[in-house]
């Protein structure tokens, strides 16, 4: 039975293999023109997104321009090993950390429930109104944002001094304050993406069947009610997704708000690693050593991801990220 | 009994919708006053604005600091860049994006699972900063407008947003009947899917356009040449690096007269700068939050 099976199977396998290439041919007649289509944005992506990877090598070589990425010099792993004992590793960790995760804990939960309410909120003009204005930060550049902080929050000029010493307290020095840098960095970010964050939870929650609604209202269910068993439940899978999404990138956190806002003595706070690579790498010319601290971010940013995406995938039927 | 269920439910309602539009308005406030704050002390005299008199209406409506910008050359200059760099830019991402969305939204197209990994691993892997420097000098595209316009060409999220769109928006019959009547692929795309995908271009131009109008970062690690600099690389050194010197000043008085000057510009080059968003956002409100709803589809 076995062996006929296998006798049955050998000129199948020729068969394929006669074929393959006839398919392959066959295939290309048909999407030639699909592969045209691509072509372009592949050549992109192949030049300015592959092509820098090449350098990367410099990570483990003791970079000279003059001999080039190729012809330098191997050192392996010296320049991971500086990075871990000088003493700005734990620094750079300890504030990269700090400001992501804070990012996390105190933003997230306020685009869910600032959704919730606007769900529940039956004046369709009042809502119109209010999401027109709360999507609007999220198209402010980062370069605006940390200009109104810097005037806001201005020693001499800002408009929070003003008021602090109208009330009787003293001024401070918000810009120049490691304590302070945090709080300006967090609460102005949930000031600009709060808003935008509700989209995806109010698109959740209008996909919701209405016969739950109705159900609820027979047996006289407050508003209250409707959305605390609701509301909330239906929305948990979405709140989970965007949970682990958040989790997966704490390490990529963005260079430009924390270059913007730093000033030499905010320093001790505002220094995160991506700052770093670019003061180390295009401002003082350490090409080797910022790449190897840039590589070093970028791998502990994947290792989260994949721990997060195989958590979804347990948590979540629904399936990981990719 | 039932009666008073009811008359209690309203009653628990109608504080719940209170306190909902409470809170609601709250956060409109918080969120619109800053922004108010800039517009009104944009127009107020200076000296009442540093001196925290402008708080809910402006004060002595003064045009000074406005006037002083429309002078400033640099600013328009900036504008001028930024204007060519967001226009070009946009036409080159719209045209790769929609060139390799189409492809990837045909499910019979052979290439569409490997391209779909060669896009993603871009999106979690890099060469980070230096290297892609490095790259971008040996091109010899270092301090050239065209890297102001080429960085960025392709979005791997905007790519999924559009295949996600065409997918769903560009059924598979359309394409087999146009294929009998001897339409071929490139035809098919330019003569029917084009036109079909409207919507999902106004995403596509809304998305990059303000990317680049806002991109800043591009310009720091490029750009040496100050006539070639972006807006936001501009209105950099007028909102923040002055900033500093301004702040060890300790009172008002000290305030040299130019300083208030540069003090009083502030507020109008944040209006100037965020002009072109600002007056288009209300109208197109519509299709960024549609870019946030297709993009949501699982990949």
């Amino acid at each position: 039975m076995v062996a006929s099976k296998k006798q049955a199977s050998a000129p199948a396998e020729m068969l394929q293999q006669k074929t393959f290439k006839q398919r392959f041919m066959k295939v290309w007649n048909r999407d030639w023109q699909l592969f045209l289509l691509c072509l372009p944005a592949l050549l992109y992506v192949a030049v300015f997104c592959y092509g820098p990877m090449y350098g990367i090598q410099i990570a483990f070589k003791d970079y000279v321009a003059r001999k080039g990425i190729a012809g330098s010099e191997w050192v392996m792993f010296d320049n991971f090993i500086r990075f871990f004992n000088s003493p700005n590793f734990w620094i750079l960790l300890r504030n990269t950390l700090t400001l992501s995760l804070y990012a996390l804990i105190a933003g997230f939960p306020f685009p869910i429930f600032l959704a919730l309410l606007l769900n529940q909120a039956a004046n369709k003009k009042f809502r119109k109104i209010v999401q027109t204005v709360i999507y609007a930060p999220h198209f402010i550049s980062v370069v605006v944002m940390c200009g109104m902080i810097t005037l806001f929050f201005s020693y001499s000029t800002g408009i929070v001094n003003t008021l602090l010493t109208s009330f009787g307290f003293d001024r401070f020095f918000f810009m120049g304050s490691e304590t302070a840098f945090p709080h300006l960095y967090v609460w102005s970010d949930i000031w600009q993406s709060t808003g935008w964050g509700t989209i995806i939870y109010i698109a959740a929650l209008g996909s919701i069947s209405q016969d739950q609604y109705e159900a609820a209202k027979i047996d006289g269910a407050s508003k209250w009610k409707m959305l605390l068993y609701i509301d909330i439940p239906n929305l948990l899978p979405t709140i989970v997704t965007m949970f682990i999404l958040r989790t997966g990138s704490i390490m990529s956190i963005g260079f430009q708000k924390a270059f913007l806002l730093q000033t030499s003595m905010n320093l001790g706070a505002s220094e995160i690693i991506s700052t770093y690579v670019y003061k180390v790498g295009l401002e003082q010319g350490q090409f080797d050593y910022s790449t190897a601290i840039g590589l070093f971010n970028n791998i502990i940013n994947i290792i989260l991801l994949l721990i997060v995406n195989k958590l979804s995938k347990k948590l979540s039927e629904n399936g990981g990220l990719f | 009994m039932n009666q008073a269920s009811t008359v209690k439910r309203s009653k628990e309602d109608l504080l719940f919708d209170i306190l909902n539009y409470l809170v609601l308005g709250v956060f409109l406030i918080i969120v619109l006053y800053p922004l108010y704050f800039i517009v009104i002390a944009s127009f107020s005299d200076p000296s009442s604005v540093l001196g925290g008199e402008v708080v809910f209406l402006p004060k002595n409506v003064d045009f000074s600091g406005y006037k002083t910008i429309f002078e400033d050359t640099r600013i328009w200059n900036g504008y001028y860049n930024t204007f060519i760099y967001t226009i070009l830019g946009t036409i080159l991402n719209v045209m790769l994006t929609m060139g390799i969305g189409y492809p990837l939204s045909r499910r019979y197209f052979s290439g569409r699972k490997a391209i779909m990994i060669y896009l993603m691993i871009t999106m979690y892997f890099g060469g980070g900063m230096v290297p892609t420097y490095l790259l971008v000098k040996d091109l010899g595209l270092r301090n050239t407008s065209t890297i102001m316009i080429v960085m960025g060409a392709v979005s791997v999220f905007n790519v999924i947003i559009t295949r996600s769109f065409l997918e769903a928006n560009i059924p598979s019959e359309l394409e087999e009947a146009a294929s009998i009547d001897g339409c071929s692929q490139l035809k098919f795309f330019f003569k029917m899917v084009l036109p079909l995908s409207g919507s999902i271009i106004a995403v596509l131009i809304l998305y990059y356009g303000i990317w680049h109008w806002n991109d800043y970062m591009t310009g720091l690690i490029y750009l040496d040449d100050g006539d070639k600099f972006p807006l936001q690389l501009i209105i950099r050194s007028l909102l923040i690096q002055t900033q500093v010197a301004a702040n060890d000043v300790s009172d008002i008085e000290s305030l040299s007269d130019r300083l208030k000057v540069a003090e009083s510009i502030k507020y109008g080059v944040i209006i100037i700068s965020s002009l072109p968003v600002l007056v288009l956002y209300p109208f197109l409100q519509k299709h960024f939050t549609k870019g946030v709803l297709v993009g949501a589809v699982k990949g």
